[in-house]
């Protein structure tokens, strides 16, 4: 299974309404950190799990549900976690 | 003095402390840089970095003491804040600030 559907797979457990996930390896290449091998991804999640949770509450949630493909699959992920009332405010957007 | 303890003296004797891959000056990855360049675009000048590029023990040791998975990881007088897009969310919404001036 390619990496950005496995990442989506791992995320499901979070019942997100919607998740808007990228592939930006290529941006990154060569340089220093992209060595291991990881991806570089770009993360929009909403889910109502994230209700009345902090930012940071929230990534660690999205971390717990990528487990150890944080470490072997993943680079670094960029985050961004909101509720489905805050993705359809206009403060979101 | 182990790992651990190290990074428990280095936030707590230091106001800000950034772990980062790189220097403020030459940083090695896009997300260090940006929490650089916001901490800079507060006020800091007496940013307390460590290059987790230079320190593997300090690199792995980090993201046990935090129980967070990723580099750059911000700490604000002892406490952890967050990483690069919790750095971002905060400095918008004018949190980050008030911390700093704590």
């Amino acid at each position: 299974m390619k990496t950005l559907d496995l990442i989506k797979q791992k995320l499901a457990t979070l019942n997100p309404e919607s998740i808007e996930l990228s592939d930006e390896s290529a941006r990154h290449a060569g340089h220093e950190g992209a060595k291991s091998g990881g991806g570089h991804y770009l993360l929009t999640i909403v889910s109502p799990e994230f209700s009345g949770k902090p930012a940071m509450s929230r990534h660690r949630l999205v971390y717990a549900a990528l487990g150890e493909m944080m470490s072997k699959d993943i680079h670094a992920i960029s985050v961004k976690a909101y509720t489905p009332e805050e993705f359809n405010s206009d403060s979101v957007h | 003095m182990d790992t651990q303890e190290t990074i428990k003296q280095q936030v707590t004797t230091n106001q800000v402390v950034l772990y980062m891959k790189g220097t403020p000056e030459f940083p090695q990855c896009g997300f260090s840089a940006n929490a650089v360049k916001i901490l800079s675009l507060c006020g800091v000048d007496n940013l307390f970095t460590v290059d987790v590029l230079t320190n593997p023990e300090i690199r792995q040791g980090i993201k046990e003491y935090s129980n967070w998975p990723t580099i750059p990881q911000l700490y604000i007088n002892g406490e952890f804040i967050g990483g690069s897009d919790i750095i971002t969310e905060m400095n918008q919404s004018g949190e980050l600030l008030k911390l700093l001036q704590k």
